[in-house]
C-alpha cells in the first residue's frame, strides 16, 4: 500500500530512516529502494532505523534490516536499530540477528 | 473432550496485498477467544510467515495470470485453542525437514532471509508442515491461548 512511509532526517555523520506502518513482503521492496537511494546520497557513517511508528513486522523486516547492514558497509557505515515496540523485540530476538556485525539494537 | 466453538474458511488470490488481510481476518476470527496483546501479535506474525510462504514461494514458477490461490481455514475451540491451517496448490516441498531449518531459503539474496519456520515455530505450540512436489503444501499452526485473561 502506497501510505507505507519512511521519512529521513540526518546531520552529524548521521541518517534516521523512520518507518511507518507495517513491514511485510508487500511493503518492504519499496522501504529497501527508498532508504538505499537515500543512504547512497548521504553515506552516513550510522544509518538509523527508527522503528517506533512499525505496528507490525515479519521476516521480510529482517531481511530488511540485514540487507541494510551490508549496505551501509559499503561506505563504512553501522545499522542501528532504534524504537522498536514490543512484538518487533520479540521478532529481532528470535531471529538472531543481534550478533551480526555492523548492527546495534538499542533498548 | 473440546468443543468447535467457531470456524472460518477464506480463499484469497496469492498476492502479496494479501498477506495483511489474511493477518487481518485472523486476528478478527481469534478476537472472541480474548488473545492477549502477546498472544494476538504472535498469530498474526505466524499467519504472515506462512502466507508469505504461499506468495513467494509456492507459485513461483506460475505462468502470469494461471490460477493461484491461497486456503486459510480456522478454527477456535472451547479450550482456548486456535488452529490456523494455510493451504497452497504450488510447487511444493521437496525436503521438508531441510526447508523447516533456520537460514535455509531459496529465496532471493537481500529479500529472504530463512526464518519463517523457525518464527512460526517459536510462536506457536505446534506446526505441522504436508508437502507434495507439484501439489502443494499445506501448514497446520496451533497455538493453546493462556487462560489468564476472561471477560466475565
Ligand atoms: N508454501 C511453500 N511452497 C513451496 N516452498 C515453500 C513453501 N513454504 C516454504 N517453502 C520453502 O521453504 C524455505 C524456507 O521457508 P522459510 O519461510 O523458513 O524461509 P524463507 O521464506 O525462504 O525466508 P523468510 O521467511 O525468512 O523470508 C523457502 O525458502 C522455500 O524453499
Ligand atoms: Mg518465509
Amino acid at each position: 500500500m502506497e501510505n507505507e512511509r519512511v521519512a529521513f532526517s540526518h546531520g552529524e555523520g548521521r541518517l534516521v530512516a523512520r518507518i511507518c506502518g507495517e513491514v511485510d513482503h508487500h511493503t518492504a521492496r519499496l522501504l529497501r529502494e527508498r532508504i538505499d537511494r537515500e543512504a547512497f546520497l548521504v553515506r552516513p557513517r550510522v544509518l538509523v532505523i527508527d522503528l517506533s511508528a512499525v505496528g507490525f513486522m515479519d521476516s521480510s523486516g529482517i531481511a530488511l534490516i540485514i540487507g541494510r547492514v551490508e549496505v551501509a558497509a559499503e561506505f563504512g557505515g553501522v545499522v542501528q536499530i532504534t524504537g522498536a515496540t514490543q512484538p518487533v523485540k520479540k521478532l529481532i530476538r528470535l531471529s538472531g540477528i543481534e550478533r551480526i556485525q555492523g548492527l546495534t539494537v538499542s533498548p | 473432550m473440546k468443543r468447535i466453538i467457531n470456524e472460518m474458511k477464506l480463499r484469497l488470490p496469492s498476492r502479496s496485498e494479501n498477506e495483511g488481510v489474511a493477518r487481518s481476518a485472523v486476528s478478527a476470527f481469534v478476537a472472541e477467544l480474548n488473545p492477549t496483546v502477546e498472544e494476538l501479535g504472535d498469530l498474526r506474525l505466524a499467519v504472515s510467515e506462512a502466507v508469505t510462504n504461499c506468495v513467494v514461494h509456492a507459485y513461483r514458477d506460475r505462468e502470469e495470470g494461471a490460477p493461484a490461490f491461497i486456503y486459510i481455514s480456522a478454527r477456535i475451540y472451547d479450550n482456548k485453542e486456535v488452529s490456523v491451517e494455510i493451504s497452497d496448490n504450488g510447487c511444493g516441498i521437496e525436503n521438508v525437514e531441510l526447508a523447516r531449518s533456520p537460514r535455509y531459503t531459496t529465496g532471493e539474496y537481500g529479500e529472504r532471509c530463512g526464518m519463517g519456520f523457525l518464527i512460526m515455530e517459536n510462536l506457536c505450540d505446534l506446526v505441522t508442515v504436508k508437502s507434495r512436489v507439484g501439489r502443494g503444501t499445506t501448514v497446520l499452526l496451533r497455538k493453546y491461548l493462556s487462560h489468564g485473561r476472561c471477560d466475565e
